[in-house]
């Protein structure tokens, strides 16, 4: 068995031939004492670089076909019969790439966020707002061939949060990716061009470099807007770039 | 030549992460007909139970957190079926939020084969996990070995490049026949190695 493994998989025995290394610099650190949760919850020894084997490269087996068209339409994914979340609406779409500036495709997108009341659909969240009947909060979908995907939602707003004393989340929406192998695993966050709660946030700030930041901010996109319906942002996401060596059975993007 | 992008940085998962990932588990019934990765599609006397328990550095359980895990199959293969769960295979992957009140995570799966390794050679049985909580700024990535796999451990290639010392943070005690135990602690004293790959 182990042969047969080996044969099917010669990209993996190549020792750190796959994917670049992560740029942690670009990263928050995991110990960022103005985000007071990570104080107790970052590891202080270094990671250990190990090779990329058969085990970090492995692909996702989550069951693309459980995806259904509709999951990824927050404005009804939840709603009763006839009704639809309230808020106000939005799209946010963009590209999930690499690198390389290749498009992912099949790549798992999936979102979550407050509603427009800034509440939570959580067992532990205990936030004044009300919850809207017709909303859960959670999106899921897979990009397109060129790696485009697209959220209908409602646009969350700033919350309270206990960290310092005042301290505000500003809006933002969750987002879990996860590409074509375990290596490209991410979770961040989007929040919306203009915020003054960006530069605030406590979180945010684990980021370093504005650069960084920026690349989290979604733009308002006017030629992504429904008329007389929904505005649009714009969010492109990158995720690790696989040298194209990668993937020998499919070609990569263009 | 393409402009080389930067990878988007990574935010903390926040103490709200099942609700993207595993809406059911708390509560948000009716947009998925399942949470993904609930089952790995271990079944019968191959089957195997882990549980642990993650802590922070204060030895209070991480109630919030959520592990995703990855592996072979009991032959050592990890190309499984991309639709794995709709016909019953094995799909090698979980997805498990840790018990909000006790913190305790379970995972029912196979003990998998000797993959290949980067080398040529073969990797001692191993499970991949990458935990995500609020307070964790970036996923953190590890693995689990098991005990009773003492000869492999001792020549697996990713286990030597670490301190001998702290290998015993990777390896996940037999309990019972078929049952397996590790902690996972992010900070402290026997902190678990997290790598970078």
């Amino acid at each position: 068995m182990a042969k047969a493994t080996r044969k099917k998989q010669p990209a993996s025995a190549k020792p750190g031939a796959v994917f670049p290394q992560r740029d942690r610099t670009w990263h928050p650190k995991a110990y960022d004492p103005g985000y007071r949760s990570s104080i107790l919850r970052s590891p202080k020894k270094k990671l250990v670089m190990i090779p990329q084997t058969a085990s970090e490269l492995a692909g996702p087996v989550f069951g693309h076909d459980l995806i259904g068209n509709k999951d990824s339409d927050l404005i009804t994914n939840f709603a009763r019969s006839g009704k639809s979340a309230i808020g106000e609406r939005i799209i946010v779409h963009g590209r999930v790439l690499d690198e390389q500036g290749r498009g992912v495709p099949d790549c798992l997108v999936e979102i979550w966020q407050a509603n427009a009341g800034r509440r939570y659909r959580h067992v532990n969240e205990s936030y004044i707002a009300p919850l809207d009947p017709d909303f859960g909060g959670c999106g899921r979908t897979l990009t397109a061939s060129d790696g485009s995907y697209r959220f209908t939602t409602i646009r969350p707003g700033p919350y309270p949060w206990p960290n310092g004393p005042n301290d505000w989340r500003p809006a933002h929406i969750h987002f879990s990716l996860f590409g074509q192998a375990f290596t490209q695993r991410l979770i961040t966050q989007m929040y919306f061009e203009g915020d003054p709660l960006i530069p605030r946030c406590p979180i945010v700030r684990t980021i370093k470099d504005p650069k960084a930041i920026q690349q989290l901010v979604a733009k308002l996109d006017m030629e992504g807007t429904r008329p007389m319906d929904s505005l649009a942002y714009r969010f492109d996401i990158v995720l690790r770039g696989a040298r194209s060596t990668l993937f020998e059975n499919r070609l990569e993007g263009n | 030549m393409a402009k080389q992008l930067k990878e988007s940085p990574s935010q903390t998962a926040g103490p709200y992460v099942h609700i993207g990932l595993t809406p059911n588990y708390t509560g948000i019934r009716g947009v998925y007909p399942g949470d993904l990765g609930k089952e790995t599609g271990a079944e019968g006397s191959a089957a195997i139970t882990l549980t642990g328990t993650v802590y922070d550095g204060a030895g209070e359980p991480v109630r919030d957190c959520l592990i995703e895990f990855t592996q072979a199959d009991a032959q050592g293969r990890t190309k499984l079926a991309k639709v794995g769960r709709k016909t019953g295979k094995f799909t090698g992957f979980a997805r498990v939020p840790v018990n909000l009140k006790t913190g305790e995570f379970r995972l029912k799966t196979v003990k998998p084969g000797a993959v290949a390794a980067a080398d040529g050679g073969l990797q001692a049985p191993h499970i991949t996990a990458w935990i995500v909580a609020r307070g964790v700024n970036v996923g953190l990535h590890t693995r689990i070995y098991f005990a009773d796999e003492a000869k492999a451990n001792a020549t697996d290639p990713v286990l030597s490049l670490v301190p001998k010392a702290r290998r015993n943070t990777l390896i996940a005690e037999k309990t019972a026949n078929n049952r397996y135990r590790i902690d996972i602690r992010l900070q402290g004293e026997d902190e678990t190695v997290f790598f970078d790959a």
